[in-house]
């Protein structure tokens, strides 16, 4: 990442579907074929590019160059302009939105990009905003990505129409504003304080505040933590998140498992990066909330799991378990923890996504006839009916099929062996019981004590949860239906799936990578000098530097 | 200035959070507006509050410290357009909403 163009690639994961998603607005609703090709060469570039930001982060450090990169926009130096940094997580994070995306898309082919127009720009500024929210090394540029990814989502939720996405949406669309509002307090209060809004810089101000302003830091810290959390969906902020994720359609809602790892995302920089263990009187600040409320979330969605009475509802409370494990590890504030809530983290969301298009698959036969999309602004779309409606074969062997897919969601979001699922777990559990390494002993935290009933507890009603309600569909329905379901609706799940495999068959070199990933965490020093100590390019007219 | 300022803000997020409790969809995006003002309004002050500190530089040479912060006054600009763009989507789906239940109430049925 040297010279040449290469040093802008890191900027391409916001730029190119920014591009795509703005030309796509200028294709006419009609040739769907033509915007979905768009879409998903879109989407296999980022995956490319993901893939080529991952292998230069993962760099050794005795190569000569940083792991760290850093992209001044506009060449302005660090703490004055908006740095982009990428670095292992935010590496890991681009190629996971990446991997989700593609599957996604392939399965609106099968119907669901047609049911309402502008699908596939909507979901290329979703991709726009994630990923700039993992790039992005300033706190301000960080809420505008947000609101980029929202805006976005709002349009995706309610993307198909009909009462009970408007509802979900509108409930949604309300605590989504309310949490940007508490984020742009938050931000104004620490710059306030600090008189910055690099995050790296943030890190070496934050040890200097005076004593007398630290009520009005920490109230600006808790209070930005509010809006991540939300989006994290921690107990008691995650009411809406069941209800709107069950109602999105099925390709949205597979996209949506990665907005929730967004806020655990930024959570986890942050609190690493301002409060960690440099961050002199303010170290650990927000952590035992972390762990205390990740716990509740973990507890409360246990209880949904076992108590939700439909799939969707179902997956979306296993988007909660899932969430509120990684929330609880991270406050643990223990690299090796750390590494396997990474490892954690990557596979479950795999799984969601697989899982939210499965239901879709199972359910859609199902439907109750209040779910036909009523038309509230039909003079949009209604000459778009005009290509032939493609049914899909029946094959005998779709429910075998499905009952397998249903299967490994199963085992990875519930942690049983042999798929990634258990890996993630188990890292997590050894770690938290072995403080300093396995057979080295010391003293396991209340934290750790508590954390790993949890763990085994949610895994078993997530297990017992899953296999009542895929008896009851798939075994001994009240009448068999079997679906219709495109190759194309069928091929997205096993990729995701197949992507939890790979996870398990290379899970020493991933290991490995998450673990690098969370040790640079806990020691951000060398992040915080590579930020502040980048140089600006020498532009084509700039006399040179003496 | 300062007790004016911090009053006006105490009063519109208020107003705000109360009528965003309230079950009508018009409630709710007026309360979502009063807050957007208020939390522009603190901001703003959080660039400290100066009478007659222009924030863009003038002539080279002069002091620093005449000058108002214009980070702030930046970051008001965005969250203005910012806010009032999901304001705007937000009245779409509201208007959605009435259109598909016939009904104002956020859950998109009176309570019995």
């Amino acid at each position: 990442m040297n010279g040449g163009w290469t040093v802008h690639l890191m900027v391409a994961p916001i730029l190119l579907p920014l591009v795509v998603g703005a030309a796509l607005l200028f294709v006419n609703e009609r040739r769907r074929r033509l915007k979905a090709a768009f879409g998903a060469a879109s989407s296999v570039a980022l995956l490319l590019v993901a893939a080529a930001l991952l292998r230069f982060a993962d760099l050794p450090a005795e190569a000569g160059e940083a792991t760290t990169g850093v992209y001044l926009l506009g060449n302005w130096p660090a703490p004055f302009g908006i740095v982009l940094v990428v670095d292992r997580l935010s590496a890991l994070m681009l190629l996971l939105t990446a991997v989700l995306a593609l599957p996604a898309q392939v399965f609106a082919l099968g119907r669901w990009h047609r049911a309402a127009p502008h699908f596939h720009s909507l979901f290329q500024f979703l991709l726009m905003g994630v990923n700039g929210a993992f790039l992005t090394g300033d706190l301000f540029n960080l809420f505008v990505f947000f609101e980029v990814m929202l805006a976005a989502s709002y349009g995706l939720v309610l993307h198909g129409s009909g009462r009970r996405r408007v509802k979900a949406g509108m409930h949604y669309i309300v605590i989504n504003l309310v949490a940007s509002f508490f984020l742009l307090i938050g931000v104004a209060l620490i710059y306030g304080v600090t008189g910055t809004l690099n995050m790296a810089d943030l890190a070496l101000r934050i040890p200097a505040v005076a004593p007398e302003d630290r009520m009005l830091l920490e109230a600006g810290a808790a209070i930005l933590g509010i809006a991540f959390l939300t989006k994290a969906g921690m107990w008691p902020l995650n009411f809406w998140l069941p209800t709107a994720y069950a109602a999105a359609a099925a390709p949205v809602a597979a996209m949506f498992a990665i907005l929730t790892k967004v806020g655990v995302y930024i959570l986890l920089r942050l609190s690493l990066l301002l409060f960690g263990e440099g961050a002199g009187a303010f170290a650990g600040f927000g952590a035992d909330w972390l762990t205390v409320g990740g716990m509740l979330t973990v507890v409360f969605g246990t209880l949904g799991v076992l108590a939700a009475r439909s799939l969707g509802r179902l997956t979306g409370y296993c988007v909660l378990v899932s969430s509120g494990t990684v929330l609880a590890a991270i406050g643990l504030e223990d690299p090796a923890v750390a590494g396997g809530a990474l490892f954690y983290l990557v596979s479950s969301t795999l799984a969601l996504s697989a899982l939210f298009l499965l239901v879709e698959l199972l359910e859609r036969d199902l439907e109750q006839p209040e779910d036909e999309p009523d038309q509230v602004f039909a003079d949009v779309e209604e000459d778009l009916e005009d290509e032939e409606d493609e049914v899909g074969v029946p094959v005998p062997a779709t429910l075998a099929v499905l009952g397998l897919a249903f299967v490994g969601c199963t085992l990875l979001l519930a942690g049983m062996p042999p798929l990634s699922g258990f890996l993630g777990k188990f890292v997590m559990l050894s770690a938290a019981l072995n403080p300093n390494g396995l057979g080295g002993g010391g003293q396991v935290s209340w934290q750790g004590w508590l954390l790993v009933p949890l763990l085994i507890i949610s895994g078993l009603a997530t297990m017992i949860a899953m296999m009542r309600a895929g008896i009851r569909r798939l075994w001994a329905p009240p009448e068999p239906i079997v679906p219709r379901v495109l190759i194309r609706e069928a091929v997205p799940v096993a990729v995701l799936l197949a992507v939890g495999v790979v996870l398990t068959v290379l899970a020493d070199p991933v290991m490995r990578y998450m673990a690098d990933a969370a040790a640079a965490l806990h020691a951000p020093t060398s992040y915080v000098e590579t930020v502040l100590g980048k140089e600006r390019l020498p532009g084509p007219r700039s006399a040179p530097s003496p | 200035m300062e007790l004016v300022l911090a009053l006006g803000i105490g009063v519109l997020v208020g107003s705000g959070v109360w009528l965003l409790l309230r079950p009508r969809t018009y409630q709710v995006i007026i309360g979502l507006s009063l807050i957007s003002y208020a939390v522009n309004l603190f901001i703003f002050s959080m660039g400290r509050l100066r009478v007659d500190a222009p924030p863009v530089l003038g002539p080279a040479g002069s002091d620093l410290a005449s000058y108002g912060d214009p980070v702030p006054q930046a970051l008001v600009l965005t969250a203005i357009v910012i806010g009032f763009a999901t304001t705007a989507l937000f009245l779409v789906v509201l208007l959605a909403s009435r259109g598909l239940t016939d009904t104002d109430h956020v859950d998109g049925q009176e309570r019995q």
